[in-house]
């Protein structure tokens, strides 16, 4: 990134202004045309499908193009439940997706596991993937959703762009379950892709 | 035949040593055998033609660890409820399994949709069955420890999966095709459960000869979030809220499935203006079920503009429910006894004005695809499923009745007063994509008269049933008298108490049949919870009904079962 680096070697007055001002328009443009991958499991996903739909559109605010493939998507939409068996999947996905990233949590389920406080289910993404909006509600109203997508824009406002953004993500729940591997490729998979 | 019919008598001639005990409970016969001829005995009741048990509505497992019933004489029991589409009855049969012993004959050859119910019995309770072509877990991940519904299975202990299951087992070896002599390749292909075709949470796994699908299998269980063990868990009223969450397309229908089921072990009438405002709400339900189904399977085709015809039509009837009872997709509207609050006012004025809309807006979507030759090319004679090959995999609902099988349970086992009203059952013969499609719009029309009808006759009265199991006395009667405080205080505190036994009694949702089947120790807490979901037999048809076609069809196949991965997953 030539600019970037450029611009964190530099000092001095006009550095900092023109810094400053790069920094608001890549921002701007960040913000503002937020592509979504909705990784939508359950009721949320539906309620998802209204936020698009025409009553409430949210094209309005510029995060209307979704993308179904991680590579093009720069906003993580966690809609609806993860369970432990959809965990290797959901961080498959995520570390696919191209920096800068960020995720909400649409919905209870995927802030805390919401009212499924049992045996099959993640009790909140942020114990996999780190969460930058967390908005409760089960599921919440479209119009909560556009509130969460406003509170994403401002931070996203407030970012540097010089900084690498692996520094500026949030941090995953401390009680988070380290000992939990990233998924691997199975064997035979692997065999297979390789043409073995 | 019917004045003779006595199928315990039947049983006993003939399997004398093997039936162990027989009652009535929860409006069927019950009857608990042993394990080992279970085979025979279900093909004998399902081969005589006075008896014609021909169709397996459910099969799903419990453990009787801590209930001390004296008829309950081994740990587990494995339930068959089955069905005589000829005489319209039903028949409960369990099969006692001791812990010790855990494995009995499987049933797959009487009917295809036992693989993936006895996969579930297996994955939950630990039951083997033997000669079962692939059993292997299906709701829990491949590397869970233990069987999550057995009593001793506590209800907190996660365990966490690092790799998805490679599936490879069920495809068979990547390489040269060898039906036609090595000429083309077989590739795998993973689809989903990440992907739009497939809804989020389904997988399927794929073994493709250039573009036609040779074999696929699907892989579930990506959204099973623990209903039973969970409604286990808390008193009857609480199970309520986790029922929203099952088909959360029509929450409606799955409240009142459950507190009908429920008050139908109380023994329970609930007043009439209750029942036909339960009616206006399901089929209203039952209309965004459809539209919902219809429009995704049209985005899935390709035809994004229907979807925002019928959306529209959604946001309509999710502002009506929400007004009503407070939220749009997750409503707990119904109680057990009554409803959680009456009509608000404007109701009736704006489900009629949405009735007189409903037809322009389905008119726009049936008009932009009914001559619609892409449309027609890719569903027409696409994916048929004939009438035997449906009943064998347990169908209801939309999709068998698309089959040329007119079975509704409204019609067949009316309740909620579903006789008084006027109205049919549409069906298709061909059973393809299209006859999958447009039944929906037919049933919407007949919802809409079903509605229509309700409107016009809506009675007034009280809303909750005068019972005071389950009614909380009027707040005066609370302040004012020693018996209402302690009748408040009992069933706050200790929640319904519903009387020992055992019940099904199914309704007809979005779906199809969606039933619980409950038993109670008479706690105050349900003792079991099976959730017979009508989408799990009808997807576990999908590997045979696909195979073949080509893999854009195999799309349209899948969303005209209309999954819902709540109700699949539980
Ligand atoms: S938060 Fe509620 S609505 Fe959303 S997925 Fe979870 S249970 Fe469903």
């Amino acid at each position: 990134m030539g600019i970037e680096s450029f611009f964190a070697n530099k000092q001095g007055f006009v550095a900092t202004k023109l810094d400053n001002l790069i920094n608001n328009v890549v921002n701007w443009g960040r913000q503002s045309s937020l592509w979504p991958y909705p990784f939508a499991t359950a009721c949320c996903g539906i309620e998802f499908m209204g936020v698009v739909s025409n009553t409430h559109d949210v094209a309005r605010f510029g995060a209307e193009l979704v993308r179904f493939s991680p590579r093009q998507a720069d906003l993580l939409l966690v809609a609806g439940t993860i369970t432990y068996k959809m965990a290797p999947v959901l961080k498959r996905i995520y570390d696919q997706m191209l920096d800068p990233k960020w995720v909400i949590a649409f919905g209870v389920c995927a802030a805390s596991g919401g009212f499924y406080n049992n045996y099959s289910v993640v009790q909140g993404i942020d114990r996999i993937i780190p969460v930058d909006v967390y908005l409760p509600g089960c599921p919440p109203r479209p119009e909560a959703f556009f509130d969460a997508l406003i509170a994403l824009q401002e931070k996203i406002k407030g970012e540097k762009i010089t900084r690498h953004d692996r520094e500026q993500r949030p941090q995953l729940r401390p009680e988070s379950d380290t000992s939990w591997k990233v998924p691997v490729v199975d064997p035979a998979q692997r065999a297979i892709r390789r043409g073995e | 035949m019917v004045a003779t019919f006595d199928v315990k008598e039947r049983l006993r001639q003939r399997f004398a040593a093997d039936v162990l005990h027989a009652d009535r409970a929860g409006g069927m016969e019950s009857i608990t055998v042993k394990k080992d001829r279970i085979v025979e005995i279900l093909g004998f009741l399902r081969s005589e033609p006075d008896l014609a048990f021909d169709f397996l509505s459910d099969l799903g497992g419990a453990d009787g660890m801590r209930l001390d019933w004296p008829q309950w004489r081994d740990r587990f029991q494995v339930v068959y409820h089955l069905r005589s589409m000829k005489h319209g009855r039903r028949l409960r049969i369990k099969a006692s399994v001791p812990e010790s012993d855990c494995r009995m004959p499987s049933v797959t050859g009487l009917w295809k949709s036992a693989n993936w119910m006895e996969r579930e019995v297996f994955d939950l309770f630990g039951v083997h069955f033997d000669g079962h072509p692939n059993l292997k877990r299906i709701l829990c991940h491949h590397k869970f420890v233990g069987h999550a519904l057995r009593k001793d299975y506590d209800i907190h202990q996660g365990q966490w999966l690092d790799e998805t299951e490679s599936m490879m087992d069920e495809i068979g070896e990547y390489g040269e095709n060898p039906d036609d002599g090595g000429f083309s390749e077989l590739v795998p292909v993973n689809i989903g459960p990440a992907h739009p075709a497939t809804h989020g949470t389904l997988r399927l796994f794929a073994k493709l000869d250039g573009e036609t699908v040779v074999r696929v299998s699907p892989e579930i269980g990506y959204l099973h979030r623990g209903f039973e063990k969970h409604s286990e868990s808390g008193s009857w009223t609480m199970v309520i809220p986790y029922t929203d969450r099952l088909n959360y397309c029509s929450a409606m229908l799955n409240n009142v499935a459950w507190c009908h089921g429920v008050e139908k072990m109380l023994g329970i009438e609930v007043p009439e203006r209750t029942q036909y405002i339960r009616v206006i709400v399901s089929e209203l339900s039952r209309i965004i079920d459809h539209a919902v189904c219809v429009a995704a399977m049209l985005v899935d085709l390709g035809a994004l503009t229907n979807f925002w015809y019928l959306f529209n039509l959604r946001e309509r009837i999710y502002s009506i429910l929400e007004e009503l009872c407070g939220a749009r997709l997750t409503s707990t509207y119904v109680r057990i006894g009554g409803l959680a609050y009456d009509l608000n006012e404007g109701f009736i004025d704006q489900v009629r004005a949405i009735l007189r809309d409903i037809p322009k807006n389905v008119g726009d979507v049936i008009a932009l695809i009914k001559k619609n030759r892409i449309f027609l090319d890719r569903t027409v004679g696409v994916g048929a499923v004939s009438k035997e090959l449906a009943l064998s995999y347990s169908w209801t609902g939309p999709c068998l009745r698309a089959s040329g099988v007119a079975f509704d349970l409204r019609k067949s086992d009316p309740y909620l007063g579903y006789e008084n009203f006027d109205f049919e059952i549409p069906t298709y013969e061909d059973g393809d994509v299209y006859s999958r499609a447009m039944i929906r719009f037919d049933e919407i029309v007949q919802s809409m008269r079903i509605i229509e009808q309700a409107l016009d006759r809506l009675p007034s009265g009280p809303i909750f049933s005068e019972d005071k199991r389950v009614h909380l006395p009027d707040k005066d009667k609370v302040y004012g008298s020693i018996e209402g405080l302690m009748n408040h205080f009992v069933l706050v505190y200790d929640g319904i108490k519903v009387p020992k036994g055992e019940g099904y009694h199914p309704i007809e949702a979005a779906n199809g049949e969606l039933g619980f089947y409950t038993i109670s120790d008479g706690s105050g807490r349900p003792y079991r919870v099976r959730c017979r979901p009508p989408c799990f037999t009808i997807y576990s048809g999908y590997s045979e009904i696909a195979a073949g076609s080509m893999i854009a069809d195999a799309v349209p196949i899948l969303s005209s079962f209309n999954i819902i991965a709540g109700e699949l997953d539980r």
